[in-house]
């Protein structure tokens, strides 16, 4: 039974748990609730995953009204693949977080907050696993709004102005993607995207479909933090408790990401985006959000912050993997996907932990701490060293597939890019490395102990899931050629 | 002049949300940047509403002597996305109260001020 | 406020209205123009116009914020819980057809309940909002 009506448990389960999980007394039984929920939802993932690995498609029509005219969870493996890192990082961020927000959040709020926390992932996974837009749209509402609130709940007094800056410009990418679902519901009078890609064609022509086309491209790229749309995440991530930074570094984005997939190549396919503009601007724009937001990451004085930037750059890699519209280009960003929440979640997680002990995310004051706190620095190495794409490391692989595609469509400038960008990520990498080990220890006297081991045990395994999938890319790589193929209208 | 006022519906709606829009982008009173959001939203809420009229159509209700109902479903999408609106006017708020609390202002200029300051 | 005596009478005497009318909305919806949504906030504009007029004191008393966090929560559990239950009778989440011998029965009971779990969320996070702004800076 639970199999065949798996993808709506993973959507079900999060979003029964987290009403009971506000009204939760205390501080561990919210957190234990949340645990399990995620670790379920993770096995229910990995089981869905393994279902559709060989392309095939699950189908589940809810309130058993048939396709077009229902709601229909439509899941291959492009989604399947999304939502298992989706519930992998809740469930490895969830024993993270204990610890974590005990110190940075007040007592009462704890058990909202793992409420907040079930319903932005059940809104992430509801996104990766519908098959009708408008749904999507709704559950992008649902996991914006609690991030919004999430984001809120930090320390200091910014996190409300980065709340808010999100909230409004999230809000604006939304309604973008409304006005896009509206017009081309206009046109085809069918909200499912399956139906939708067969009925589209016909319509190619409109300036209406063209216009829709703009709008959700838009709105979406406002929710990815497509250069230079990506002013509210370099705030948002350092203002947010750091599990949360976290979990939305490797999830959310990723997430508009796959929604950006599904749009521009099972939505309307190649056969109109080769009419308009928009792979030369998916390529120009990644190129200069590499470029760009890795300088700003090397100015900067934040460790989160420098982080968040290198976010913004890594999108411009995946961005990359989009507008070369060609199989290895897309294999690349959808590996990259991947191994970016892999690398993404090591570095935020180590940094989160100097920041459970030092209380500020100030790379000044880490002078010398790395020799302290060893385990932690070492997982910020290796985390780093995934980053800058060293052979070994999950990086190299997607930036490997990447160059490939460069160099299959001959564009030589953008694989040069691609390696300017990896020398920039080595100097910001290198300026927390050098504070934390070179530098002498502040002549404050203060040591610091070792990060606590609920805090060690996620960062490391998501640093060795960094080394595995660096030498065994088997899992990923397979998984996204096949995505490639099931994704539709991409020359192979 | 006929082209225009057969798309009225359309007209009012490119109008509220360049309206709305420009509320947002220029203001910097953050309760009045939220005004302006909502004002966006709910043009396209209009768009909606409107786009979903048959012409002859009535109420989406069966009843005997009518043939022509008008699509209900941009309405139920609609409902949705209105209670969407609601929850982010209220979160957007609630941000602004506490805000104000923490930073004693609500204008965007002062806030960057204080926290370039500080 | 002792002094708004048309307030006051007029008061008692719209709010068994609009409470009247708000379950009028929730119940049709089935049939008619309504539903949990419209029909929740009807519903809670009638405690919004008591605790204007009496004030927000005796209108918590009336309604304390802990019972309403409760049913906030309990309405989505209703709404989820009738989809868990077609899940368990054999059907596709939300398909309300299992819920009864006839398909036709079972819509109309599934729909109903549905709404009504949507109604009892959508009043009580009317409330909470209305509440939380209103009693900012109180206490």
């Amino acid at each position: 039974m639970i199999e065949s009506h798996i993808s709506l448990l993973l959507v079900v389960i999060p979003l029964l748990a987290a009403p009971v999980t506000a009204l939760l007394p205390g501080v561990r039984l919210p957190w234990l609730t949340a645990l399990l929920v995620s670790w379920v939802c993770f096995a229910l993932a990995i089981w869905q995953f393994a279902l559709v690995m060989d392309g095939s498609v699950i189908s589940y029509e809810l309130g058993g009204w048939a396709p077009p005219w229902g709601i229909e969870y439509r899941i291959d493996i492009v989604n399947a693949f999304v939502a298992l890192i989706v519930a992998g990082m809740a469930a490895i961020t969830l024993p993270y977080a204990l610890r974590s927000v005990e110190q940075e959040i007040p007592k009462h709020q704890i058990p909202l907050f793992y409420s907040m926390f079930l319903l932005c992932m059940d809104g992430l996974l509801g996104i990766t696993l519908t098959g009708d837009i408008f749904n999507l749209f709704v559950f992008l509402e649902i996991s914006s709004l609690s991030s919004y609130t999430l984001i809120s709940m930090g320390r200091q007094r910014r996190a409300l102005t980065a709340a808010y800056q999100y909230l409004i410009m999230g809000t604006i990418g939304a309604t973008f993607l409304l006005i896009g679902i509206g017009l081309i519901y206009a046109e085809t009078g069918t909200l499912n995207m399956a139906d939708l890609s067969n009925r589209l064609p016909a319509v190619f022509s409109h300036h209406t479909v063209h216009t829709a086309f703009a709008f959700i491209v838009v709105g979406v790229a406002l929710k990815l933090a497509m250069f230079p749309l990506h002013l509210w995440l370099p705030n948002a991530y350092t203002y947010a408790p750091s599990a949360i930074t976290v979990f939305l570094a490797a999830t959310a984005t990723k997430v508009a990401v796959y929604v950006m997939l599904r749009v521009v190549f099972t939505v309307f396919s190649t056969g109109f985006t080769s009419d308009t503009p928009t792979d030369d601007m998916f390529l120009l724009l990644g190129v200069l959000g590499v470029l760009v937001a890795s300088f700003y990451a090397i100015y900067q004085g934040d460790a989160k912050r420098l982080l968040a930037y290198s976010s913004v750059a890594q999108i411009g890699y995946i961005l990359l993997g989009i507008g070369f519209a060609s199989a290895l280009g897309v294999t690349a960003a959808v590996v990259h996907i991947f191994n970016h929440a892999l690398m993404k979640g090591a570095l935020f997680m180590a940094v989160g932990a100097l920041v459970y002990r030092i209380g500020s995310s100030h790379i000044t004051q880490f002078s010398g701490v790395g020799r302290q706190m060893p385990w932690t620095f070492g997982a910020l190495v290796l985390g780093g060293l995934s980053l800058i794409g060293v052979p070994g490391t999950a990086g190299f692989i997607s930036k490997w597939y990447l160059v490939l595609a460069a160099i299959e469509q001959q564009a030589w400038l953008i694989a040069a890019v691609i390696l300017v960008g990896s020398l920039l990520a080595v100097v910001y990498v290198w300026k927390m490395v050098e504070v934390l080990y070179f530098r002498p220890a502040s002549d404050t006297g203060e040591t610091y102990r070792e990060a606590p081991l609920s805090l060690l045990v996620p960062t490391w395994l998501l640093v060795i899931a960094n080394i595995y999938f660096g030498l065994n890319a088997d899992l990923t790589v397979g998984a996204a050629t096949t995505a490639v193929q099931v994704l539709g209208g991409i020359p192979q | 002049m006929q082209f225009i006022l057969d798309h009225y519906n359309y007209w009012i709606v490119i109008f509220l949300m360049m309206v709305g829009f420009y509320t947002v982008i220029s203001r910097g009173n953050l309760i009045k940047k939220i005004a302006g959001l909502n004002m966006f939203q709910t043009s396209v809420f209009l768009l909606y509403i409107s786009i979903g009229n048959v012409s002859g159509g009535t109420t989406p209700i069966i009843a005997e002597g009518f043939r022509a109902y008008s699509n209900p479903l941009p309405h139920v999408l609609i409902l949705t996305a209105i209670v969407v609106g609601v929850a982010t006017t209220a979160l957007g708020l609630a941000l602004v109260v506490r805000i104000r609390e923490a930073y004693g202002s609500i204008e965007e200029e002062e806030i960057h001020k204080q926290d370039e300051s500080f | 406020m002792k002094h708004d005596l048309i307030l006051r009478v007029l008061a008692k005497l719209l709010i068994p209205v609009i409470v009247l009318f708000a379950l009028y909305v929730q119940f049709h919806g089935d049939y008619g123009p309504g539903g949990g949504f419209q029909a929740g906030v009807i519903f809670s504009v009638a405690f919004i116009f008591y605790a204007l007029v009496f004030g927000l004191d005796s209108a918590e008393r009336v309604i304390p914020a802990g019972v309403l966090r409760v049913l906030a929560s309990l309405g989505v559990l209703i709404y989820a819980g009738v989809g868990v239950i077609t899940l368990f009778k054999g059907g596709n989440f939300l398909d309300y057809d299992v819920l009864s011998q006839n398909p036709v029965a079972g819509q109309h009971l599934g729909i109903l309940v549905i709404e009504l779990g949507v109604g009892i969320t959508v009043s009580a996070v009317m409330l909470i909002i209305f509440f939380t702004f209103a009693g900012r800076g109180r206490d």
